[in-house]
């Protein structure tokens, strides 16, 4: 695998201004990046900052409120927050595409699918209307929705849940594009259809070579397709690094407390699970020093009145934490 | 809503919509063939017509009605049964012609200040809180009044009244279309605003629209009779149901009572089946509303 970077993301800060004038920090100087052909993926729990990551990506973020006030988004080399609109939305849909987490409210139900798939190429020019309906064909052929012929003249609600998502992808594949970004793809879906989707994204991106973000909260998915992690809290990334490395040392405490949460099959003792004590933050009231000072359980003195960085430790694994987590 | 009226038409199951209408909709049937006769008089008021709208047989001076003049005659000896047809034109011209001036004038200021939100819609919504205001029938009156009376006047004159009245509804629609994710997503593949508008909004709210049709259409065909009654509507001697009923009705109403009673009954059966019409081409495009004869609100 080539390691040429596709998108580095620098500082990225986006915030979104309340109505009494408060500001409230959801991407706060967030960097990482993507070489090609890298499955990269986001965990954090809701409000996080991830999603809102992927649309600054994007250039989607609602203005007003929501603004990028500072960072550098470098695409291919092209910085994509300097660029005009007009510029962006040559990228957008045709060199970077997203998958939405909700099928059932992300295609258009008064347009057949076959029109929708190729709607991203015929934006960006790439093929006549007659070729079109040939391309949406095989890309869901590719996507593996059985009797393409027929299935390409049918509207959004003659599908069910998996097969929506699966069009989704078609869509997202109709210009081939350098970088998918799947926000929470699979989180409507049933576990076992889940599989299916995500097998077949992570089959379409590497037979292309194109990048995949993966954004979720499942760290299942993650540990099964991802190849780098960066998990975020409150805006931040906490703890980045190798997915193996990741699992199998997780040097946050965060990134502990979520492997804490999940029940395992192997758990032979009947333990019980632990959850993550306490609440998910508060964007507009942080506590002052390390974000998850107050639910966390190696916090020391420093943790409540310095704010960590970002540093690498030993191995290809960072983290922003004071603390050393001393295993029970 | 939207996908299912496209549906409709494009998978061409425009037997399966009339059958579905005559089965859960009987009054909707009854009014989509009242519309179909209306307008089919409209069309074809040249052949359908015994006489002219104006020719005159004196010696025939209000007769009642009989095989030779299916609606008797007026006071002057014009045939009242070509005259309700050729009434059956003026109204449906301009009833067509405002229903749909009205409908484009909701979709224009309706799709911009839903989709943009913001600033925009504050001040168009202001604007048409403040047009709102006026009655509808003072604005129309004093309009003609000035513009003097005629068919033009009156088309334009209520496109705006309706128009802009009806960009509240459409607003609302459009509000709730442009949340899903489909209109992100457009978005985020890069297609410009002008093309999501025209290509992910408007047609998902074509249920909302046709309602709106049919209800100024209707409407509209009452405000004109109404006009006409008052004498600031169509200009004699083109006929008009709401002139016939005000000159010749109400002049001879104890001769020849048939002069007010024919156009008067026409008007109303007209309306009332056309109010039918659209309220059944609702409940059959909005899922919510179908199920046993009864409107049931079942949530998804």
């Amino acid at each position: 695998m080539k390691s040429e970077l596709i998108l580095d993301v620098q500082g990225l800060t986006t915030v979104f201004r309340m109505e009494d004038g408060s500001e409230i920090k959801a991407v706060d100087d967030v960097s990482f990046n993507v070489k090609s052909g890298e499955t990269v993926a986001i965990v954090g729990e809701s409000g996080s900052g991830k999603s809102v990551t992927a649309m600054s990506i994007m250039r989607l973020i609602p203005n007003p409120p929501g603004q990028i006030v500072s960072g550098k988004i470098h695409f291919e080399g092209n910085d994509l927050l300097s660029m005009s609109e007009e510029e962006a939305r040559a990228i957008r849909g045709n060199k970077i595409s997203m998958i939405f987490q909700e099928p059932m409210t992300s295609l258009n139900p008064s347009m057949t699918v076959g029109r929708q798939i190729s709607e991203p190429a015929e934006v960006h020019s790439m093929i006549t209307s007659q070729k079109a309906s040939q391309m949406s064909q095989s890309l869901l052929d590719a996507v593996r929705i059985p009797d393409s012929a027929d299935r390409v003249s049918s509207y959004p609600h003659e599908f069910s849940g998996g097969m929506r998502q699966r069009v989704m992808i078609a869509m997202g594949m109709s210009c081939n594009p350098k970088l998918i970004i799947a926000d929470e793809p699979t989180t409507a879906l049933d576990v076992t259809v889940q599989a299916q989707v995500l097998h077949l994204l992570k089959d379409i991106t590497y037979k292309t070579n194109a990048s995949l973000i993966l954004i979720t909260h499942d760290l299942g998915v993650v540990a099964r397709y991802a190849d780098r992690v960066h998990v975020m809290y409150a805006g931040k990334i906490v703890e980045s690094g190798k997915s193996r490395d990741i699992f199998n040392s997780p040097q946050h405490p965060y990134t502990l407390a979520l492997m804490n949460s999940i029940p395992r099959l192997s758990n032979q003792k009947k333990e019980k699970l632990k959850p993550i004590r306490g609440n998910p933050p508060d964007l507009s009231k942080l506590p002052v020093g390390c974000s998850f000072n107050p639910r966390c359980d190696f916090a020391i003195k420093q943790c409540f009145h310095e704010k960590p960085t970002l540093t690498t430790n030993n191995r290809y694994q960072s983290k922003a934490c004071w603390a050393t987590i001393n295993d029970k | 809503m939207g996908g299912q009226f496209l549906q409709i038409v494009s998978n061409n199951s425009l037997s399966l919509f009339l059958w579905r209408l005559c089965r859960d909709k009987p009054l909707g049937a009854v009014g989509a063939l009242v519309c179909i006769i209306f307008i089919f008089s409209g069309l074809f008021a040249d052949w359908i017509a015994p006489f002219d709208y104006n020719e005159m047989n004196p010696q025939d001076r209000l007769q009642s009605p009989s095989f030779a003049y299916f609606f008797g005659t007026d006071q002057i000896g014009r045939d009242v049964f070509s005259r309700i047809v050729y009434g059956a034109r003026t109204s449906m011209v301009i009833g067509f012609a405002v229903a749909l001036l009205s409908i484009l004038i909701s979709i224009f200021l309706g799709v911009l200040s839903g989709y943009f939100g913001g600033k925009l819609d504050m001040v168009l919504q202001r604007l048409v809180d403040a047009w709102m205001s006026f009655p509808d029938l003072v604005v129309v009156i004093v309009a003609v009044s000035v513009l003097g009376p005629g068919k033009i006047q009156i088309i334009l004159i209520l496109s705006l009244l309706y128009g802009i009245a009806g960009s509240r509804i459409i607003r609302g629609a459009v509000m709730g279309v442009r949340e899903n994710d489909y209109v992100k997503a457009a978005d985020s593949i890069g297609v410009t605003t002008t093309m999501i508008m025209i290509r992910h909004i408007i047609p998902n709210i074509l249920a909302p629209v046709s309602v709106l049709f049919t209800t100024r259409l209707a409407a509209t065909i009452l405000v004109e009779a109404a006009l006409s009654f008052l004498g600031l509507g169509v200009p004699p001697p083109e006929p008009s149901w709401g002139s016939m009923l005000s000159f010749e009705g109400r002049s001879y109403m104890f001769q020849a009572p048939w002069l007010a009673i024919i156009p008067g009954i026409v008007i109303t059966i007209v309306v009332y089946n056309i109010n039918m019409f659209g309220d059944a081409i609702r409940d059959l495009l909005d899922p919510r509303m179908r199920g046993s004869g009864r409107r049931q609100l079942i949530s998804q």
